[in-house]
C-alpha cells in the first residue's frame, strides 16, 4: 500500500508493506538514521519520534498509521542551521556519551518543554522514565534539560512584548 | 620519558563527539548501507539442551526473497562450524551435533530485506532430540550430571577449569587462631551489559580482491581482525575491520559472535555485502552475559576488630563454551584481588569454572575482570563482620585500610597496590554523605518503624591491562600501539588502537596530545575505530583506554616533542641543549623572545631546512605502549536507602561517591563515566538478573523482565574527588571506566542490609527486589536465581 | 528488533464504517487502537491476526463526560488524557493514582483506555480500577449496542466478552456522591507491569461503611475484584482494623501464580497489603472531602 507522510516538513510517499514498523520506514525508507532501536518490547524509547505532535515509540506503530500525518525526527530538531536549546543543552552538559538514547531523550525533552517550561528535576526525570540510557546514569540528561528550561527563558525574555504567552512551536 | 604531567588542557572541555550525535549524525552500524547489501537472520535454539536430529532448509530457500540459508553442515563442511574463544576454548558458529544453550544458533537466513529475513526462520524446521538440561551450576559437577561438552575429546565431566591464588596453609593458620570468623554464601547473579546498541555487523567480501570490510560492533577492532584471519583463512592484510560508532559496549562486544561469521560466509556465498543486526532477546539469550559467581566468603578478625585473612570459595558459572575475555593466564579474572583495600596478613581463594547449558561468556558488563565480584565479596564480608562485632561498619573500614605510607603494597594473593590515600577518601565520602547525621536519623526512624539503611563499599581496582609478559588475550599482547602525525601546518592526528563506546576518546585523547605540545585540542584528530588506519592494539574494555592507549598517546606525542627540539634547535641555530620546553614552545634557556611552537616547527620540518645527522624529516611519531603494571584506581562509596517493610519496596535515596582515578584529564567526562557506573548499582543490586527455570529457558529474554534502572529510580548522584596520581603513567591517570559498576552494588546492598538489620536479615542476594526483600524479612530468603520459588 | 507476520490494514473513517470493516474481514481482524499492547504482540508473533483496522481516526470515541449521573470515558480516550482530566480525577482519584503507574510517560500518550482493557492482561491495572468501581462497559456491534458490567466483562487471560465484530466503545461510571477512592501498586521498577496492585472505593455512612469496591490485579482475583472483601466491609466500622481484615479476605480469596515478578506467597501477601493501604487512603480522601460540619 502507499502511504504518504510529512516528515520534518518534507512529504515523503512510498509504498510499503501495511506491518513495517514506522522506525524502519523513517530509517531504511526514508534514510533517516537519526532514531534508532534497542529493544522488542517497548521499553527502551531510542525509537522516539513525534507523531502529529506528540512522541511515540515509532518501534511500535505501523507505517501505515502514520499516513497522513505528521512526523518529527531528530534531524529537524535544528531550525535553519541553530540547534534547538535542548540540543545545546545536552552538548553543553554532557548529558550524551554513546549517543544512542540521545535522539529519543531530545525529543521528549522537546515536548516536555513545551508544556511544561519549568519542569522539576523529579518531573524531568518521570518524563522520561519510559526511556533507557546505559551510559549516562541520568544526571546529566537531567542537567541538560535543566539547562534548556533555563536557556529558553532567557530566550522568551528577550522577546517579551512582541508575543505574549507560551510560544507556540510551529511545526 | 616520565616527565610530570602537563597541567593545562586539561580540563573540562566540550566533546568533539556530540555535534553529529546531537543531530542524530552518528554512524552506527545498522546505518551502514552499501549497494545490493543482503540481510541476515539467525534461527536459534528453543531448548536449553537438545541433539539435532535434522535440519530441513528447502522451505527457506524456496522463499522468493531468500539468496541463502547457511547451516553447520555446511559451515564444517569449510572448517568453520567451530571457532576459538576467547579462553582458549572453542564455540559452535553454528550448530552440527547439538545444541547446548537455549537461544544457540542454529542456522543463518540471508535475504533481500530483513522482515523477509525473519519470516524465512519460520520455514526452517528442525527436529531436537532433548537431553537433560544442567541449569543449576552447583549440580553441574554431579555424577551423572549430563555431559555438554562431549564435542571436546576426552572431557568426561562439566569442569572447566579450577584455579587458585594466595597461600593456603597460611591462611588456614591465621583462620584457625583467630578469635572471630565470619562466613556467608552469597551469589554474584547473571547478569547482562545490555548495551542500548544491539550487536551486529556489515559484512562485504569483495568477489574481485579478496577483500573482506566488515563494519561491526566490536570493542577490539584488531584483535577482531587478527581471529578473522586465523578462523576463516582469509589473509589478515586483506582484512578491515571498521568499528564505527558503537552505542554502548561495556564489555558486550569484545567477543566475536557467530552472527558475525555467518554474515561473512554469507557474503562469500551470495557475492553481496550482509548484514546481521540481532534484535534484543539475541543479546539478551545468547551474548556475552556477566557475573554468574556462586561464592562462599570467610573473614577472619581479632574480636577489636582487625582484619586478619579472607577465604573464598567460589563456583563460577561459564555457560555451554568458555567463551570469557580475560588475560590468558588468569581464568578467573583477577578475582584474587578480593583482599580489597585492607591491610591482611594472609589470604586465598580457589575458583572452579563449570559449564552450564546457558550462553557462553562470563567476563563482561564493566567488571575489570572479576574485579566486581571480588569486591562486591569482600565489602559484603566486611559489613557482616561489623554486624558480628556490633561496629560501626565505616569505623571498622577505616581501622583496616591500608596506609598511604604502606604503599607500595603487596597483597596477599600478589598484586602490588602503587598508590592511594584511603583513609582521605573514605573521610570525604563520610563528610559529603554527613554519615554521623544518618546513623542519628536512622535511629531516629527506627523508634517510629520506618527503615532507612546506609551501606558503605570501598574498593580497589587494578585496570589498565597489562604488562605483556603477563597479560595476553589468545597470544596477543596487551600494549598498545599509537601514532602521531603532524602535519606542515600544524594539525595533528593520532591514531589510536582503542575504541571509544561513548568514553569520549575523540575529545580525551586530544587533550593528551594537545597538553603535550602546547596544540589546542581543536588541532587534534582522533583516528580510532579503522584497523587500515590505525595501528595494533587489544581494543578498549577494563578501563584500559585511558592507562594504556592514553598513556601511548602521551609518549608519543613525547617523542614528537623531542623531535620537534631538534627542529627547532636546527631552526634557531643553536644546540638543543640550549632549549627548554616552556609556555608550549621550545625556547632558548632565559631567552623567551627566542622560541619556536609546534605549529612552525612542523612547518619547518617538513622543508628544506637543513637538518641535523640522524633526524629524519617530518613530524612524526609511533609508539607501542606495554604497560610497566596495572593502575590502581579507587574509591569510597557510601549509599542510603529507604525500605518498606510491608511491601519490600526499596528506594534509593542518596548516593555519595568519592572515586580517585589519578590525574582527570576531563573531568566533566570522568564524572559522566561514574554516573553511569553507578546507576549499574542500582540495577544489579535492585532489579536485574538473567534467571532461567530448572529446563534452560531464558526468563530475562526482554527489557519487560531483564529490568534495567530508569531516571526514576536513580538519585541526583554526590560526587567528591581525591587524586593520587599513577606513580607509571605518564600523565598519572588511572583509568575510571569501570570504577563505579565495580564500586557501587556492593554500596546498595550493604544500604539494604542495613535497613533491614533489625529484622534479624544477615544476608540477601541481589537482586533485592521486592519480593526477595519481603521473603528476607520474614526468613524465607528468595534463591536469587530461581526468583519463582 | 522483531518484527510482525504479513498483514492487511484498513483505516476506519467512524465507528459504523469499523464495523463493517470488522464484519468484512471476520473473526482474524482485529482493531488497533494505540497498538501499543497489540503490536508488541504481533511483533512476538503471539498475535497473527490477518487484518488491522485502524481505530485512530475516531475522535468522537475520545471524550470524557458527566451524562445522567454516570462518568463516562470513551474508548479512545488515551491514557494520558484520563489521567489529566480534572473531572475523572474530581470523582474518582482511583482514576488518576492507577494512570500514574500504567507504563512510560510516553506510551500513555499513545495507549488507550479500551485497548488495555480489550487486551485483558491478567495483570493490567485499568481493569482493577473499573472493577472496584463497579464500571459498566458499553459494546457495540452493527446490530447495536450492549452493557455488560466491568466484573463480567473479562473472561480469562487476554479474553473478554467483545467478540469478532464487535467494538467496545465506553466504560460507564455510576457517580455516588461522598466516596473515596485510591489505588495501590508495587512493582519491581518504574513502567513495570503490577507484581501486585489493589484498587479501593468506598462510601459512608456516619462512620460505617456504607458501600466498598475492591479491585485487584495481578494476583489471580477473579474478575479483578474481591466480593467477599467488599462484603465484609459493607457496614463495618470504617477503621484500620477492619481495613486489615478486609485485606486478609481479599489476600485469602485469589490465586497468585509464581512467576519471575515473585512467587505466589508474596503476591498473595500484597494482595492483602495493598488492598489494607488503598482502603485507608479512600478513607481519608473521604474524610478530606466531607464537609466540615461532619465534626
Amino acid at each position: 500500500m502507499r502511504i504518504t507522510v510529512n516528515v520534518n516538513g518534507t512529504e515523503y510517499s512510498r509504498v510499503i508493506e501495511p506491518r513495517l514498523l514506522l522506525i524502519h520506514f523513517i530509517r531504511d525508507d526514508l534514510g533517516l538514521t537519526g532514531s534508532h532501536w534497542g529493544c522488542d518490547t517497548s521499553n527502551c524509547g531510542a525509537c522516539i519520534v513525534w507523531l502529529d505532535e506528540q512522541p511515540v515509540k515509532s518501534c511500535t506503530v505501523l507505517a501505515p498509521m502514520a499516513d497522513g500525518r505528521r512526523i518529527l525526527t531528530v534531524e529537524g530538531l535544528a531550525r535553519g542551521g541553530r540547534l534547538d536549546p535542548v540540543q545545546q543543552g545536552f552538548a553543553r552538559c554532557h548529558g550524551l556519551q554513546c549517543g544512542f538514547c540521545t535522539p529519543g531523550m531530545m525529543l521528549t525533552a522537546r515536548w516536555l518543554l513545551d508544556h511544561n517550561p519549568d519542569p522539576t528535576e523529579a518531573q524531568i526525570r518521570e518524563a522520561i522514565s519510559g526511556q533507557l540510557c546505559r551510559c549516562t546514569g541520568y544526571e546529566n540528561i537531567v542537567r541538560s534539560v535543566r539547562w534548556a528550561a533555563d536557556h529558553e527563558a532567557a530566550v522568551s525574555a528577550d522577546t517579551a512584548g512582541q508575543a505574549g504567552g507560551t510560544r507556540a512551536r510551529p511545526r | 620519558m616520565s616527565r610530570p604531567a602537563a597541567s593545562e588542557p586539561y580540563g573540562s572541555v566540550p566533546r568533539k563527539e556530540d555535534p553529529r550525535f546531537v543531530r542524530g549524525k552518528g554512524t552506527f552500524v545498522d546505518d551502514v548501507t552499501l549497494p545490493g547489501m543482503l540481510h541476515g537472520a539467525m534461527l536459534r535454539s528453543p531448548v536449553a539442551h537438545a541433539r539435532i536430529v535434522s535440519i530441513d532448509i528447502a522451505a527457506a530457500q524456496a522463499h522468493p526473497s531468500v539468496e541463502a540459508v547457511i547451516t553447520g553442515e555446511m559451515l564444517a563442511g569449510r572448517g568453520l562450524a567451530w571457532m576459538p574463544t576467547l579462553s582458549g576454548d572453542v564455540q559452535a558458529v553454528l550448530a552440527t551435533d547439538k545444541v547446548r544453550f537455549q537461544g544457540q544458533e542454529v542456522a543463518f537466513v540471508v535475504a533481500r530485506d530483513r522482515y523477509s529475513a525473519r519470516d524465512a526462520l519460520e520455514l526452517i524446521s528442525v527436529e531436537y532430540e532433548p537431553l537433560p538440561a544442567v541449569v543449576d551450576a552447583s549440580r553441574a559437577l554431579d555424577a551423572g550430571a549430563a555431559l555438554i561438552r562431549d564435542d571436546l575429546p576426552g572431557r568426561a565431566d562439566n569442569r572447566i577449569f579450577d584455579w587458585e591464588a594466595g597461600d593456603r596453609e597460611a591462611t588456614d593458620d591465621v583462620f584457625a587462631a583467630a578469635q572471630v570468623v565470619v562466613g556467608c554464601d552469597m551469589l554474584y547473579p547473571r547478569s547482562h551489559p545490555a548495551p542500548l546498541e544491539t550487536c551486529g555487523a556489515v559484512a562485504e567480501v569483495d568477489q574481485l580482491t579478496g577483500r573482506l570490510t566488515i563494519w561491526c560492533t566490536t570493542q577490539a577492532p584488531h584483535a577482531h581482525r587478527t581471529l578473522y584471519a586465523l578462523v576463516t583463512g582469509l589473509p589478515e592484510h586483506k582484512i578491515r575491520v571498521i568499528s564505527p560508532d558503537v552505542g554502548g559496549g561495556f564489555g558486550n562486544k569484545v567477543p566475536i559472535y557467530p552472527g558475525y561469521l555467518c554474515a561473512i560466509v554469507g557474503s562469500i556465498i551470495t557475492g553481496k555485502p550482509v548484514k546481521w543486526m540481532e534484535d534484543r532477546s539475541e543479546n539478551l539469550m545468547s551474548t556475552s552475559f556477566a557475573r554468574d559467581y556462586h561464592m562462599h566468603g570467610e573473614i577472619a578478625a581479632t574480636r577489636d576488630g582487625k582484619i586478619l585473612g579472607l577465604r573464598a570459595k567460589v563456583l563460577a558459572d561459564h555457560g555451554a563454551f568458555n567463551g570469557a575475555a580475560q588475560p590468558t593466564k588468569f581464568p578467573a579474572g583477577f578475582f584474587h584481588i578480593f583482599t580489597g583495600s585492607y591491610d591482611l596478613r594472609a589470604a586465598h581463594c580457589e575458583v572452579t569454572g563449570v559449564y552450564t547449558n546457558k550462553a557462553p561468556g562470563g567476563v563482561a558488563y564493566s567488571c575489570s575482570f572479576r574485579i566486581t565480584e571480588a569486591v562486591y565479596l569482600v565489602e559484603r564480608m566486611v559489613d557482616l563482620l561489623a554486624r558480628e562485632l556490633g561496629a560501626d561498619p565505616a569505623e571498622l573500614r577505616m581501622q583496616n585500610l591500608l596506609r598511604p605510607e604502606q604503599f607500595p603494597y603487596t597483597c596477599p594473593t600478589g598484586w602490588v597496590y602503587d598508590s592511594g590515600d584511603y583513609p582521605r577518601a573514605l573521610r570525604t565520602a563520610l563528610d559529603i554523605a554527613g554519615y554521623a547525621e544518618l546513623r542519628r536519623e536512622q535511629a531516629a526512624k527506627r523508634d517510629r518503624g520506618e527503615y532507612m539503611g546506609i551501606g558503605i563499599s570501598f574498593f580497589t581496582e587494578g585496570v589498565g591491562a597489562g604488562p605483556r609478559k603477563h597479560m595476553d588475550i589468545l597470544g596477543l599482547g596487551m600494549a598498545d600501539g599509537a601514532d602521531l602525525r603532524v602535519h606542515p601546518t600544524g594539525k595533528a592526528v593520532l591514531s589510536v588502537s582503542c575504541q571509544t563506546q561513548g568514553q569520549g576518546h575523540e575529545t580525551t585523547f586530544a587533550q593528551i596530545v594537545a597538553a603535550e605540545l602546547g596544540l589546542s585540542p581543536d588541532d587534534v584528530e582522533v583516528v580510532h575505530g579503522d584497523t587500515d588506519r590505525t595501528p595494533f592494539g587489544l581494543g578498549t574494555y577494563g578501563s584500559r583506554s585511558t592507562a594504556v592507549s592514553g598513556a601511548a598517546a602521551a609518549v608519543v606525542a613525547r617523542k614528537v616533542r623531542d623531535r620537534a627540539r631538534l627542529v627547532a634547535a636546527a631552526m634557531m641555530e643553536v644546540s638543543p641543549d640550549d632549549l627548554e620546553w616552556a609556555g608550549g614552545t621550545w625556547r632558548v634557556k632565559g631567552d623567551p623572545e627566542h622560541a619556536r611552537g609546534i605549529g612552525e616547527i612542523a612547518m619547518a620540518a617538513h622543508s628544506g631546512l637543513d637538518l641535523p645527522e640522524g633526524v629524519e624529516g617530518h613530524l612524526d611519531a609511533a609508539t607501542v605502549y606495554n604497560p610497566p603494571n596495572l593502575t590502581f584506581p579507587f574509591g569510597a562509596y557510601i549509599c542510603v536507602t529507604d525500605v518498606d517493610p510491608g511491601t519490600g519496596v526499596v528506594s534509593v535515596r542518596r548516593f555519595v561517591a568519592v572515586d580517585d582515578c589519578g590525574v582527570r584529564i576531563n573531568p566533566m567526562i570522568v564524572e559522566g563515566q561514574i554516573h553511569g557506573g553507578l546507576a549499574d548499582g542500582v540495577g544489579m543490586a535492585l532489579m536485574q538478573a538473567i534467571t532461567f527455570d530448572s529446563d534452560g529457558n531464558c526468563l530475562a529474554g526482554s527489557f519487560m523482565d531483564y529490568l534495567l534502572p530508569t531516571a526514576v529510580e536513580c538519585p541526583s548522584w554526590e560526587l567528591g574527588t581525591t587524586v593520587t596520581p599513577s606513580p607509571h603513567h605518564p600523565i598519572g591517570a588511572k583509568g575510571v571506566g569501570e570504577s563505579a559498576t565495580v564500586g557501587s552494588p556492593a554500596a546498595v546492598v550493604n544500604s539494604v542490609l542495613d535497613a533491614l538489620a533489625p529484622f534479624g536479615v544477615r544476608h540477601a542476594d541481589m537482586p533485592l527486589t521486592p519480593a526477595s526483600v519481603w521473603r528476607a524479612i520474614q526468613g524465607r530468603p528468595l534463591r536469587a536465581d530461581w526468583p519463582a520459588d | 528488533m522483531q518484527v510482525p507476520a504479513y498483514v492487511e490494514y484498513e483505516r476506519a473513517t467512524s465507528v459504523d464504517h469499523a464495523l463493517t470493516l470488522l464484519a468484512r474481514f471476520g473473526p482474524e481482524a482485529r482493531i488497533l487502537a494505540g497498538g501499543h499492547s497489540l503490536i508488541p504482540m504481533m511483533k512476538l508473533r503471539l498475535a497473527q491476526p490477518e487484518t488491522l483496522v485502524d481505530i485512530n481516526d475516531l475522535d468522537d470515541l475520545s471524550y470524557l463526560t458527566v451524562t445522567d449521573g454516570e462518568l463516562r470515558i470513551g474508548a479512545m480516550t488515551r491514557h494520558a488524557q484520563l489521567l489529566d482530566s480534572a473531572l475523572a480525577g474530581e470523582h474518582f482519584a482511583i482514576l488518576h493514582d492507577a494512570e500514574r503507574v500504567i507504563a512510560d510517560p510516553v506510551v500513555r500518550l499513545w495507549g488507550t483506555v479500551g485497548g488495555s482493557l480489550c487486551q485483558a492482561d491478567p495483570s493490567e491495572d485499568l481493569s482493577a480500577a473499573f472493577a472496584a468501581l463497579k464500571a459498566v462497559m458499553v459494546i457495540q456491534n452493527l446490530e447495536g449496542s450492549r452493557t455488560v458490567p466491568a466484573r463480567d466483562f473479562h473472561t480469562g487471560p487476554y479474553e473478554t466478552v467483545v467478540a469478532p465484530g464487535e467494538l467496545l466503545t465506553q466504560i460507564r461510571i455510576p457517580i455516588v456522591p461522598g466516596g473515596g477512592s485510591a489505588y495501590e501498586k508495587v512493582g519491581r521498577r518504574a513502567g513495570d507491569w503490577p507484581i501486585g496492585a489493589a484498587g479501593a472505593a468506598i462510601w459512608l455512612d456516619g462512620d460505617t461503611v456504607a458501600r466498598a469496591g475492591v479491585g485487584l490485579t495481578a494476583v489471580g482475583a477473579e474478575h479483578f475484584c474481591s466480593a467477599p472483601a467488599e462484603d465484609f466491609l459493607c457496614g463495618a466500622p470504617a477503621t484500620p482494623q477492619t481495613f486489615a481484615r478486609a485485606g486478609q479476605i481479599a489476600a485469602e480469596h485469589c490465586r497468585p501464580v509464581s512467576d519471575q515478578r515473585g512467587p505466589a506467597d508474596y503476591k498473595r501477601h500484597l494482595a492483602g497489603e495493598l488492598t489494607t493501604r488503598a482502603l485507608l487512603r479512600a478513607l481519608a480522601r473521604v474524610r478530606a472531602h466531607a464537609p466540615a460540619a461532619a465534626d
